[in-house]
């Protein structure tokens, strides 16, 4: 009895440890955003103000910012669906020589310093008059979302019973049907998963984005670049947190389809 | 689901099936009447699945004609042939309802909600499983998971039912009443169904014919009586319930060594503590009590004989005559008249 306790007592202090190294930061985060001033001799900052966050919205290089991660984000992960999902799907369900080569392929450009990539991109850009378009950020970020599209989709179709679509041809239905009403919908948390990554991979993209962007384009995190610099330290705190809310409420909407109802069932088949 | 008498609810013709180079079903016949239900019988990798999916149209024959209620279907995809399988795990699609699961071949046809509604409900009630309609498949247990998958490939109202091990997920108790079940609702819908077991218990028990197969062939379609006791090979003599084989030929009660096989099922010998005509005395060398009746293991000069008995059952050791009342005599595998 006495080894139980005391090996929950060690637990709860590792979850305490663990807790004060991941929210530590973004509390210290939070103080600053809402403090008017928070300085070493003080112990409680000096009072609760919005000055940074109106700061934020009304200086007009970060609402651009803001805007075009916003745009940006949701079109490269539409583009990536695009290409990604079916190849997704044939890398899951169809067997074709060089299949594991092009996975493995995937995966192994992922696995590089990626700054030596976006050098080369540079170069290929100035060729082709990409360097601080639009087009050229959203390719940039396209890059970084690919293993995400590609290998969980994959496993995803890959794990639908073949003879749940059986069933379904035996019903009558045509091959599209089956595909539509019955694959895809039992592959779809997998599919969530994958646009969620994506998501985050193009949201909270720097590097390729400064690179490729600046100084003509910028999106949030690449404003932060400048931000820290040039701004009070209040202000990238804001910008942090503003950072961090579409990853937060992606998750827990994606929590919610995935873990919870009908799609968790899916997976418990004998 | 009214068709002419003369035509044949299914029928294969010369089918042939090669998979990965090797040969799993070779010139396979068989005639199954119209409303008639029978079982294809054999060990794992005898062809029996491998049938069944032809027939369902999962795989495409590499020779032969399939014919379901008279119409060709060898070229057509399972979409397009009047045939519905249960699976052997049922295959419910998990993201959906009960009904749900049985609209969907409905739906498919193009019919009214108010028709898909009357219908989904009619088969759910066939199957006595209206209460869960709104269930979906992880919420309910695997017999019932199976009678949804009954009432989906009932619904679609086809010209042959196809089950595959439909008892194999079930335990042993409720197998038994869902084999009934499955019996009773055939014969009142008078659906051609075709039934794939390793079971022979089952397979016995539940069908009009049974089609015993071995390595891609049928090795002998009858009845299930006509299958125990005319076994025409020596395969299925073996297969079929318990059997006293010996190799030699049976002279005046005894096995005497020579060419062929003999084969004697355990009721048609006769035990007694005296002589009676043609017996020969041998030793009693196990007693294993079955419930309701003894099996018995004599050792005599020419071999060990297995019986079945009720009673005055003899003890260990003890000596007894086996007279025998009828055998079957195989050459080359073959019965001989």
């Amino acid at each position: 009895m006495k080894r139980v306790s005391i090996g929950r007592v060690a637990i709860n202090i590792g979850i305490l440890i663990l807790a004060f190294f991941i929210l530590g930061p973004i509390v210290w985060l939070a103080v600053h955003a809402f403090a008017s001033d928070w300085k070493y001799p003080n112990l409680y900052p000096s009072g609760i103000s919005f000055h940074w966050w109106s700061k934020v919205f009304l200086d007009s290089a970060l609402a651009t910012a803001i805007r075009n991660s916003l745009i940006i984000s949701p079109i490269v992960v539409v583009i990536s669906m695009i290409i990604c999902l079916p190849a997704a799907y044939a890398a899951g369900r169809l067997n074709y020589p060089g299949r594991k080569t092009f996975m493995v392929g995937i995966f192994s450009a992922n696995s590089f310093p990626k700054i030596g990539l976006f050098a080369a991109i540079a170069t290929l850009y100035y060729a082709l008059n990409l360097m601080g378009t639009f087009l050229g950020v959203v390719i940039v970020q396209l890059l970084g979302t690919i293993i995400y599209m590609t290998w969980i989709p994959a496993a995803a179709f890959a794990a639908v019973p073949r003879n749940l679509e059986e069933a379904a041809r035996d019903a009558g239905a045509s091959k599209f049907r089956v595909f539509r009403t019955i694959t895809l919908r039992l592959a779809m948390p997998g599919i969530l998963v994958a646009i969620v990554m994506s998501f985050l991979a193009s949201f909270d993209e720097a590097q390729g984005s400064y690179l490729v962007g600046a100084p003509s384009i910028y999106t949030m995190p690449t404003e932060m670049y400048s931000l820290v610099q040039n701004y009070p330290i209040q202000v990238a705190a804001v910008f942090s947190i503003l950072l961090a809310i579409p990853s937060v409420l992606l998750l827990s909407l994606a929590r919610k389809h995935i873990m919870g109802g009908q799609l968790a069932e899916g997976f418990q088949l004998k | 689901m009214k068709k002419e008498s003369d035509e044949m609810g299914l029928e294969l013709r010369g089918l042939k099936k090669i998979l990965g180079g090797r040969v799993i079903i070779d010139d396979l016949d068989l005639r199954v009447e119209q409303g008639e239900m029978i079982s294809l019988l054999g060990p794992s990798g005898c062809g029996k699945t491998t049938t069944l999916r032809m027939i369902a149209g999962f795989l495409t024959a590499d020779a032969g004609q399939i014919m379901l209620a008279g119409k060709d279907v060898t070229q057509l995809g399972p979409d397009k042939r009047p045939s519905a399988m249960v699976f052997q795990n049922y295959a419910l699609w998990p993201h959906m309802s009960a009904a749900k699961n049985v609209a969907y071949p409905l739906k498919i046809k193009g019919l009214s909600k108010v028709e898909i509604n009357e219908k989904v409900e009619a088969a759910l009630e066939l199957v006595k499983l209206l209460h869960h309609k709104d269930s979906r498949p992880g919420q309910i247990s695997g017999g019932e998971q199976q009678r949804v998958a009954l009432a989906r490939a009932l619904v679609q109202e086809p010209d042959v039912l196809l089950l595959d091990e439909p008892l194999s997920n079930l335990d042993a108790k409720l197998r038994e009443k869902v084999r009934e079940d499955i019996r009773e609702l055939q014969r009142r819908l008078g659906i051609t169904t075709v039934i794939v077991t390793h079971d022979q218990e089952e397979a016995l028990s539940i069908s009009d014919r049974v089609a015993v197969m071995n390595s891609g062939r049928i090795e002998q379609f009858s009845s299930p009586q006509d299958l125990y006791r005319h076994p025409a090979t020596e395969y299925v003599a073996t297969f079929i319930g318990s059997l006293n084989r010996f190799e030699g030929e049976l002279v005046d009660g005894q096995i005497r060594s020579g060419e062929g096989i003999v084969g004697i099922r355990p009721e048609d010998l006769v035990i007694a503590q005296n002589y009676i005509e043609g017996s020969h005395q041998g030793t009693v060398e196990l007693v294993i009590p079955r419930g309701h009746f003894y099996e018995i293991v004599v050792r005599r000069h020419d071999g060990l004989f297995r019986a079945f008995m009720n009673e005055n059952v003899p003890a260990l050791g003890e000596s007894v005559h086996v007279g025998i009342k009828k055998s079957l005599r195989y050459h080359n595998g073959k019965l001989v008249a």
